[in-house]
């Protein structure tokens, strides 16, 4: 895995504090209970922090997957392939 | 990425629809909130037949339930099953909280015009975000309060967050200090509860902190205040001297209605947004009162789909001014506190009524 998707990744686990093997690349909103109102502004707080990108209000209201998390961080400038 | 919702009212200029276009709008979708609600909660259904609404052609002639009815019954209008959050606010003093239940659908509603409100006052860009409260407020996560989940709603609009109050609900010197090193120098949102938000205030010095480049949205009502002689105008004097602050826009809403609150615009008046509404009505027969008279507060939305908030008599006295321009559209409100207990009889004979 490239370092930058480790990166999204690690941020999701941190997060939602589930296993470092959990299958993140399935994770809805609101589709597994660790992922709540609360943690997702701890999810945002964190993938911000691990880009260092800032992230606007409809990236935080749109970000229901990590499918579209992925999306978001890349059209924030990250290389996610790197 | 836009915000968005398959709602056109939420779609809408958040104040910029014209009243009689904004209420042309609002009464069909209040007229098909009322049947959902009345098909899907049972209760509901009950206290209409008791009201028996007749009728219904204008906004003032739907049908209402007494705020205080969600301290006293369990108001869903979906499977319980179907339930994610229960929002409880304690409200006036001594009694039992409000419970207020929320779908998926509905907490999406409500964060979605949350959203439409507040990109109008900040910005569609998050700013670093100062929260006068303490951090333990966002721990319980299945039986939130109603301030916890105005601190959690907000922090959608926020970046960086620092919260400064301690648990014992002192100011934490450090905490601000150290936020105001990072981001004092550019724009950044506070939010609190204004009775927090004073407390703040009251434990710093003239001159002792620099927040000229914050903007301050509170929220959360006057009463503790009001019992101090402080009112809009002295918090607002006070906030500027002693720290220099000039951007401050309270809100007013309640528990019952998360998502649909109404917003101080550039003149100091409170002004609902396009998808809610305030109808002022006489305390005593509770017939819809003029602009320009005092009166207590009906406020419709058409946010809540899971719980049959959309209609709401509440307990507080407030004045419309004027409607529309110069500047928002909509009613231009002063909300005056709390009606009397002794006034609120009407409202409480039907909770009590009821449970009887």
């Amino acid at each position: 895995m490239m370092p930058n998707e480790r990166k999204l990744r690690d941020a999701f686990i941190a997060a939602l504090g589930v296993a470092p093997d959990a299958a993140v690349e399935t994770f809805t909103y609101r589709g597994i209970k660790e992922w709540d109102s609360v943690a997702h502004m701890q999810l945002i707080a964190g993938i911000e922090a691990a880009f260092d990108i800032m992230l606007d209000t409809a990236d935080v209201l749109g970000m229901s997957s990590y499918a579209i998390a992925r999306t978001i961080v890349v059209r924030h400038g990250v290389d996610i392939e790197a | 990425m836009t915000i968005a919702d398959d709602d056109p009212l939420l779609a809408a200029p958040t104040f910029g629809v014209p009243q009689p276009e904004k209420e042309a709008a609002l009464l069909p979708a209040l007229i098909r909130l009322t049947e959902h609600h009345q098909r899907a909660c049972p209760t509901y259904r009950r206290m209409l037949e008791v009201l028996a609404p007749g009728p219904i052609t204008a906004l003032h002639e739907l049908p209402w339930l007494p705020v205080g009815l969600f301290k006293s019954h369990a108001l869903a209008s979906v499977p319980e099953a179907e339930i994610s959050t229960v929002l409880t606010s304690s409200g006036t003093t001594g009694q039992t909280p409000s419970r207020v239940f929320l779908d998926r659908h509905t907490a999406r509603r409500q964060t979605v015009a949350l959203a439409r409100i507040m990109t109008e006052v900040l910005g569609p860009r998050r700013l670093p975000m100062l929260i006068v409260d303490h951090a333990g407020l966002l721990q319980d996560r299945s039986q939130m309060s109603a301030r916890g989940a105005g601190v959690l709603g907000m922090m959608t609009f926020g970046a960086r967050p620092v919260f400064v109050l301690d648990r014992d609900m002192r100011l934490d010197r450090d905490a601000l200090a150290g936020f105001l090193a990072r981001h004092g120098n550019a724009p950044f949102l506070i939010f609190g509860f204004t009775y927090m938000v004073w407390q703040l205030v009251e434990a710093l010095a003239d001159g002792e902190v620099d927040l000229s480049r914050g903007i301050l949205v509170h929220t959360g009502g006057w009463k503790h205040l009001h019992d101090r002689a402080v009112d809009n105008t002295v918090f607002k004097a006070t906030l500027r001297r002693r720290t220099g602050l000039e951007r401050v826009s309270s809100f007013y809403g309640m528990a019952e209605q998360v998502g649909s609150v109404f917003v101080e615009d550039a003149d100091g008046y409170l002004v609902p947004p396009a998808f809610a509404d305030v109808i002022v009505r006489d305390p005593i027969t509770l017939a819809p009162v003029p602009t320009g008279t005092v009166g207590v507060l009906q406020v419709v939305s058409v946010i809540p789909t899971s719980y049959p908030g959309h209609s709401l008599l509440t307990e507080d006295l407030g004045v419309v001014h004027h409607v529309d321009g110069p500047g928002w559209c909509g009613k231009k409100l002063t909300v005056l506190g709390r009606i009397p207990r002794a006034e609120l009889r009407g409202c409480s004979d039907t909770a009590a009524a009821e449970r009887a």
